[in-house]
């Protein structure tokens, strides 16, 4: 209920005249006042005109008249008149009530914000971040020392071999263990990849994402990173999709919604699908990339440069108005653990939901698959491709896998890796052919919610070719070069 | 010599068709002209010259109708920008301002509008001497946000954007005339600072807000 004592704020003499003479002519039921009514058809609010033309049969056209001519008898648009009169009642009334103090405090946060956003200093500090946070904590801590330990202690010795005993003894026929613990087992191969590498490597991960923030670094770098990301169609709120795209790309192309425009949706949810892996994929490229510090560049270079060529493309293909990049800055803080791990909680636990039941899925399928020999034809029609790039042929299971998941198509990588089949060229090679590649089946189902059957479809269709054209043509550059890595 | 009204306007339109559609001369029935008192006084300052039916502006008279084009033009500016005129009106409301604005004061009004190039209606304001001292020394009374120096202060003067969507994104940031700004950096993109909130924009949008310096306010 409205106070009693309410006052109506007055504007000035055309729009008062306008919303009287609305107010007479409104005959519909919009269970708010006609006052109201008024003021949102001046500012040209959709919803409300919509119910106008629903409700209003005599006066409708003459209500259109009014505000349209109300409108052009301004030389700006209403509701910058409206929110004028509205900012001059609230000074009014805040300098009767309110009186406060010069702040003080924060000067180094203060100064840390300043070096954050001045370039010479922010991008050598964005690099800081990406070194420490990803590579560091997630790449090297994450995906290699907490995999290490769950993946071969917990279930390579304890787990895998106590399940493998009892379903073998439990279950009779080959086929049926084969669905839990052979090769694409629910259990050995979907649990296990779930729990002992996907888990840390997300969990670090969310971590560092909630710490990143909470501290109020992101605005900071959206400011740094605008006129680049203006190049690719983009602007600088872009950041935030893009830097969770490295957590879980499935989760940032939800994001996108945030997006003024749906030009920037559709640009962003393309270059989240082709060019940024997620924290999985990211961890075990880490892993098997570490070994040499020029593949690492080589594989994160072909990425950059990708990134900025499609974006740039995209941006002059895919019609619609550019949007301006506006974002608030807020003040530099200190993040509380409490608050970082009830985030990085609340997210592992929306991933697992989401996820988990897709790594069950994809055990399955693989086993039907296998058991089919469906597999086979697709390995033999992926055979040549894989040929072509010049790599090992093994290499077909891991993109095969990449169907599935793309962190699942690393994780194949990463065995090949282990075993010594794939090393030097062919190892970058495939790193930047599986990070391009087709997203996970999680990401292609928000893709298509979010977008709609023909843009996902499309983003997919231009994906696929293309991921296997720059392996190829950065296996023919490398090879060509004579590149020892 | 202070002309009237009547007399002004006729210099005007002279301006408008000789100097800027660049016809040779105007026929004295166009310009539509009642009674004789307003050319005669153009007559006897010698701002006109009549030949049959044609006239046309003499050597006194051109820079004298430059400025009556020239105040009518900044006053359309003031009206629209500044006082938030309705369009319709503006022309109406401007002829009767520029009468208003004798020299000087146009001169002051060209530096708190920052030296505006066009009127509302996109016709050229022709310069003054104002705008030529503004192109050695820059201290402006009013400028843009994206032409402001690191540190610099005021207040909002006025918003001025075509694009209604970028005045939308200005209002919910609660950047309104008056409030008070200041520019924190302005590379790679604006940081601007009001109240106790700073925000980062683009220069599209650091180039749609006036601002109304702080050390200028002091020096008036």
């Amino acid at each position: 209920m409205l106070p009693t004592n309410t006052r109506q704020l007055e504007y000035d003499e055309s729009l008062e005249s306008a919303l009287a003479r609305i107010d007479n002519l409104l005959r519909g039921n919009y269970g708010i006042s006609k006052r109201t009514v008024g003021l949102l058809l001046l500012q040209g609010d959709a919803q409300m005109e919509k119910q106008l033309r629903a409700q209003e049969v005599s006066g409708y056209e003459l209500i259109q008249e009014i505000v349209s001519q109300t409108r052009s008898s301004y030389s700006q648009p209403i509701s910058y008149i409206i929110a004028l009169r509205q900012q001059q009642e609230v000074k009014r009334i805040l300098e009767t009530v309110v009186s406060s103090k010069e702040k003080s405090a924060g000067v180094f946060a203060e100064r840390l914000s300043r070096v954050m956003m001045n370039p010479l200093s922010g991008i050598p500090i964005l690099f800081i971040v990406l070194y420490f946070g990803l590579y560091q904590f997630v790449g090297v801590f994450g995906a290699g020392t907490m995999v290490d330990l769950i993946e071969s202690t917990v279930f390579g010795e304890w787990i895998n071999p106590w399940v493998t005993n009892l379903l073998t003894t439990i279950i009779p026929w080959k086929v049926l263990q084969d669905l839990f613990v052979g090769e694409y087992g629910v259990i050995t191969l979907g649990l296990s990849y779930a729990f002992a590498i996907i888990l840390p490597i997300v969990t670090t991960f969310f971590i560092v994402f909630s710490i990143i923030e909470d501290s109020g670094y992101l605005p900071r770098l959206a400011m740094l990173i605008d006129r680049v990301f203006k190049g690719i169609g983009l602007n600088g709120r872009a950041v935030i999709p893009m830097v969770l795209g490295f957590g879980c790309d499935t989760m940032a192309t939800i994001v996108t919604r945030t997006q003024e425009t749906r030009r920037e949706r559709v640009i962003t949810t393309l270059l989240l699908a082709l060019v940024i892996p997620c924290s999985a994929q990211l961890g075990v490229i880490f892993a098997i990339l570490s070994g040499s510090a020029l593949s690492l560049l080589i594989w994160g270079g072909v990425l950059v440069l990708v990134l900025l060529l499609v974006g740039y493309l995209a941006a002059q293909v895919i019609p619609g108005r550019r949007a301006s990049f506006y974002m608030e800055v807020p003040p530099l803080r200190l993040p509380k653990i409490s608050n970082v791990l009830t985030k990085t909680y609340t997210r592992l636990q929306w991933y697992f939901t989401e996820v988990l039941p897709f790594f069950i899925l994809a055990s399955v399928l693989l086993w039907l698959g296998e058991l089919t020999g469906v597999f086979a034809l697709v390995i033999n029609v992926l055979e040549p491709l894989v040929r072509f790039m010049g790599l090992p042929e093994e290499t077909s299971i891991a993109f095969l896998y990449g169907f599935f998941r793309r962190d699942f198509g690393a994780a194949g990588l990463y065995d090949l890796h282990s075993a010594g089949i794939l090393s030097g060229i062919p190892l970058v090679v495939s790193a930047v052919t599986l990070t391009l590649f087709i997203p996970c089946v999680a990401q292609i189902m928000v893709m298509l919610k979010e977008r709609g059957l023909r843009t996902a479809l499309a983003i997919s269709l231009f994906i696929l070719p293309f991921a296997f054209f720059v392996g190829y043509i950065l296996n023919l550059i490398l090879t060509t070069l004579g590149v020892v890595l | 010599m202070e002309l009237e009204e009547k007399a002004e306007e006729i210099l005007e339109t002279l301006w408008i068709r000789t100097e800027e559609k660049e016809e040779g001369a105007v026929a004295l029935d166009d310009l539509g002209i009642k009674g004789k008192r307003p050319i005669d006084q153009l007559l006897k300052g010698d701002y006109i010259s009549i030949s049959g039916n044609w006239v046309r502006l003499t050597e006194t008279g051109r820079p004298e109708a430059k400025n009556v084009v020239r105040r009518h033009r900044l006053a359309e500016r003031l009206l629209a920008d500044v006082l938030g005129t309705r369009d319709m009106l503006i022309h109406e409301k401007a002829c009767k301002f520029e009468h208003l604005l004798d020299r000087g004061l146009d001169e002051n009004i060209c530096v708190l509008l920052g030296h505006p190039k066009v009127c509302p209606h996109g016709r050229s304001i022709p310069s003054g001497r104002c705008c030529q001292r503004e192109q050695t020394q820059t201290s402006k009374v009013v400028a843009p946000l994206s032409q402001l120096t690191r540190g610099q202060k005021g207040r909002v003067a006025y918003i001025y954007t075509p694009e209604s969507d970028k005045l939308q994104t200005l209002l919910s940031m609660g950047i309104l005339p008056g409030t008070p700004v200041s520019l924190v950096q302005s590379f790679p993109s604006f940081v601007l600072q009001t109240h106790q909130t700073q925000f980062a924009v683009d220069k599209g949008i650091a180039e749609a807000i006036y601002v109304r310096l702080v050390a200028a306010e002091t020096n008036n």
